[in-house]
């Protein structure tokens, strides 16, 4: 028997072009899952300075809001979470065999109710940031 | 008889599967509307520049995965497996790709075409947006020689889930299926076995176990029909509830955007998700 030739998984990311709008939700919602998983490690991590006392966790959350790149990145991680939300409702839908039809048009609605959440937070967020 | 189940169908809202056929053909139309300048233009045949996928163990020079070129006419209505066929017999008969039917029936010729699983046969080259027209074996299956893959594998998963009618038959009577039952099944048994779907999916590249969307939509095809007992349909579930049965699935919905039968894929997976948590759930 002759050898048969094995590609790999070469094809897969090399051809995102041509990803589906359900493979694009599936991507995001794995990659924002664990950006959730590690902003807990953080958050936690904050949240325990209060285990020295309230000056410490006064002092360190004062710091942190005074950088600009914190401020920004909340606003990244309200986006993070809003999508995660809307399209794990959107999973649990098609779970429920609900809308299977229009999983695409859910997850453009995601997207765009993502969007606008993240920038409606931006004053919010960045008040007094500059 | 097939008229009048047309007609109800008509008379009936817009199902699911409708719409999508319909997104489908609209799709379809715009890439038309973008393509009527191309090619057309002059009177002369158009050409199509083809980028195969070249590979065979047993030729020296061959053995390194190379792309070869080919320049093919294309009048209107020419198919990918079309202007395969014309290479293979214009330029270079050691050309090799599987096909039979020519008409989407017989499942041999899915194939990789500019990044997607497609039929050959079915797939019009004034359809397709790239040029040249990339043709690759199918991913995620081993090449045996140029397009030609191996598909053992995907017919073990489909023989996993007995891909079989096993009701009893009533002695010199037919098995009669009442037209509800019909219609619920009617999308999951035009499956072809060609492969598009497992190819597609990358839940089934990474987990070589797991039974993959044309399977689960064959167990569907059976396990939905009301002429099996009791017995056969716990046997069924048992087999997709295994740890690398319908749990597996993550709803991408590849398969479902593949399948050149447009058969409702996820639709169906999920379906059986929902028995088999059924199945487990006693307290009703
Ligand atoms: C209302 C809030 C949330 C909803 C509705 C939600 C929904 C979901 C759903 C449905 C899945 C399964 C996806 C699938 O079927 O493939 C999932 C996965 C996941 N979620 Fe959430 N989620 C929420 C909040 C969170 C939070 C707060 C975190 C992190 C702390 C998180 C982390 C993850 C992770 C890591 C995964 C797995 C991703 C993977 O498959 O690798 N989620 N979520
Ligand atoms: S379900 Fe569709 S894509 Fe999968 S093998 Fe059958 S016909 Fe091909
Ligand atoms: S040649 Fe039979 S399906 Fe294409």
């Amino acid at each position: 028997m002759s050898q048969s030739h094995n590609r790999g998984l070469i094809e897969d990311f090399g051809r995102w072009r041509e990803f589906a709008p359900g493979m694009w939700a599936w991507i995001f919602h794995k990659f924002t899952g664990w950006v959730l998983i590690g902003y807990l490690f953080t958050h936690v991590a904050v949240l325990s300075t209060a285990i020295s006392g309230p000056q410490l966790y006064t002092t360190t959350l004062r710091s942190l809001e005074s950088l600009l790149l914190v401020r920004v990145l909340e606003v990244g991680l309200l986006a993070v979470a809003t999508f995660h939300i809307m399209n794990g409702i959107r999973l649990l839908f098609i779970d429920l065999g609900v809308g299977l039809e229009s999983q695409d048009k859910s997850f453009y609605a995601s997207l765009v109710l993502t969007g606008a959440i993240a920038v409606a937070s931006v004053p919010t967020f960045l008040s007094g940031a500059f | 008889m097939s008229t009048q189940l047309q007609r109800s169908e008509q008379e009936t809202d817009e199902s699911p599967q409708e719409q999508r056929l319909e997104r489908k053909r609209f799709d379809e139309s715009e890439r038309e509307a973008q393509r009527t300048e191309e090619e057309s233009t002059g009177d002369e045949t158009p050409y199509v520049h083809l980028k195969v996928f070249r590979y065979d163990p047993e030729v020296e020079g061959k053995r390194e995965p190379h792309f070869d070129d080919f320049r093919v006419p294309a009048p209107q209505g020419t198919t990918v497996l079309d202007a395969l066929m014309y290479a293979r017999d214009e330029f270079d008969s050691t050309l090799t790709f599987r096909h039979s039917c020519r008409q989407a029936v017989c499942g041999s010729d899915a194939l990789f075409i500019n990044g997607s699983q497609r039929l050959g046969c079915q797939t019009q080259i004034q359809d397709l947006d790239q040029r040249p027209v990339r043709v690759e074996p199918l991913p995620h299956q081993e090449v045996e020689k140029d397009l030609v893959v191996d598909m053992e594998h995907f017919y073990d998963q489909m023989e996993a889930v007995e891909p079989y009618f096993q009701g009893e038959t009533p002695d010199e009577e037919e098995q009669l299926q009442s037209r509800e039952n019909r219609e619920k099944v009617k999308m999951s048994t035009r499956c072809i076995w060609c492969g598009a779907c497992q190819s597609s999916c990358n839940i089934a590249a990474g987990d070589n176990e797991y039974l993959g969307p044309a399977a689960i939509n064959k167990a569907y095809r059976f396990a939905m029909d009301e002429r099996e007992d009791d017995d056969i349909k716990q046997h069924r579930m048992n087999i997709l509830e295994q740890e690398h049965g319908v749990w597996r699935c993550q709803t991408q919905f590849s398969c479902t955007e593949v399948c050149p039968k447009d058969i409702p894929l996820t639709e169906h997976i999920q379906e059986m998700k929902r028995e088999a948590v059924k199945d487990n759930l006693k307290f009703w």
